[in-house]
């Protein structure tokens, strides 16, 4: 054997080789989303219906994201033509529920859909815990670098984006950001 | 004295000159030749019929209209989607090796070719001369 000639092969083969390993680590669908850790991008939205059994916020009321300072707020993008939309429909509106006496703000807004098929949307799943926004133009789902739905936002109390999920949404991965996300925010005692 | 000022700062903006329509159109397909469609498979903003990407083109001509670079849009979107929203990666960082790296291995396999042909007419000619 030419160990001359393997080390060379070697050399030349060793930098493809390590490429494709760290290629096979990697999942081809996952975008990292530049915007944790970053300012949320600041939006006012239209109500297109009320939290469920409640009159306010009402219907053509505008929700601001200025407005909601000192809240953690879960930022849902869904729609009516969404199948997983269904699926987490009920990780949020019960998350919501639990949720309703901390200083924690849900909303759900509608991308890419109409009104009229939004709301029926709500009305066949039983109702929203939280309000409904619509976002004419898509413009805000533009500024938070959407790609679809369902994605959610959950932005921290100073107003900077703390996770952001592609797909449905699960009781656990709530509970588990907003628990750590209110602990955060908490003032030290004695403080 | 308000309601003067009100009047005379909506009679400038009527006034201030815009860019042409025809303008517009051209520079908004050309940034938005160079933006990735979210939800195509490698089609930019200017070629895909996608609802999504019709609205981020109506985006990038609103703020070219408002008076941004082709850069800053850029930038924005960037910043939005991240870089892998760029057609064409910036050359800075680890993507400078997607600008290099094919250049050395161009420059690297003609070496190689050229060493190995030397070598083969030597090892030839050293045959014929036996």
């Amino acid at each position: 054997m030419n160990w001359k000639r393997a080390t060379v092969a070697l050399i030349a083969v060793a930098p493809v080789i390590a490429l494709f390993a760290f290629g096979f680590t990697r999942d081809p669908r996952t975008i990292p989303s530049p915007l944790p850790g970053h300012r949320a991008p600041p939006f006012t939205l239209a109500v297109l219906s009320p939290p469920t059994g409640k009159t306010t916020p009402s219907v053509g009321d505008t929700v601001r994201l200025s407005g909601l300072e000192g809240k953690v707020v879960v930022l849902n993008f869904f729609a009516s033509w969404c199948l997983p939309c269904r699926a987490e429909h009920a990780a949020l509106s019960e998350t919501a529920l639990r949720y309703a006496d901390k200083p924690v703000q849900f909303l759900g807004v509608l991308y890419n859909d109409e009104p009229s098929a939004g709301l029926r949307w709500i009305s066949d799943m039983g109702g929203m815990a939280y309000p409904a926004l619509v976002d004419r133009e898509s413009r805000t789902a533009i500024d938070y670098g959407l790609y679809g739905v369902p994605e959610t936002f959950i932005i921290q109390t100073d107003g900077r984006v703390a996770h952001k999920e592609v797909g449905p949404v699960t009781h656990v991965l709530l509970q588990r950001v907003l628990d750590s996300l209110l602990a955060a925010s908490k003032p030290a005692k004695g403080s | 004295m308000h309601l003067a000022l009100a009047v005379a700062m909506a009679f400038a903006a009527i006034q201030q000159p815009g860019i042409p329509d025809s303008i517009l159109d051209v520079r908004t397909a050309e940034v938005a030749s160079t933006l990735r469609c979210p939800v195509c498979q490698g089609e930019s903003l200017q070629d895909s019929p996608s609802e999504l990407a019709q609205q981020m083109k109506s985006v990038v001509r609103e703020r070219l209209r408002q008076g941004e670079t082709p850069d800053q849009v850029r930038a924005y979107f960037a910043g939005r989607y991240g870089e892998w929203i760029l057609l064409e990666p910036k050359m800075t960082g680890l993507n400078v090796l997607l600008y290099v790296l094919p250049v050395f291995l161009i420059l690297g396999g003609l070496v190689l070719i050229v060493f190995l042909v030397k070598k083969w007419t030597k090892t030839a000619d050293a045959g014929a001369a036996k």
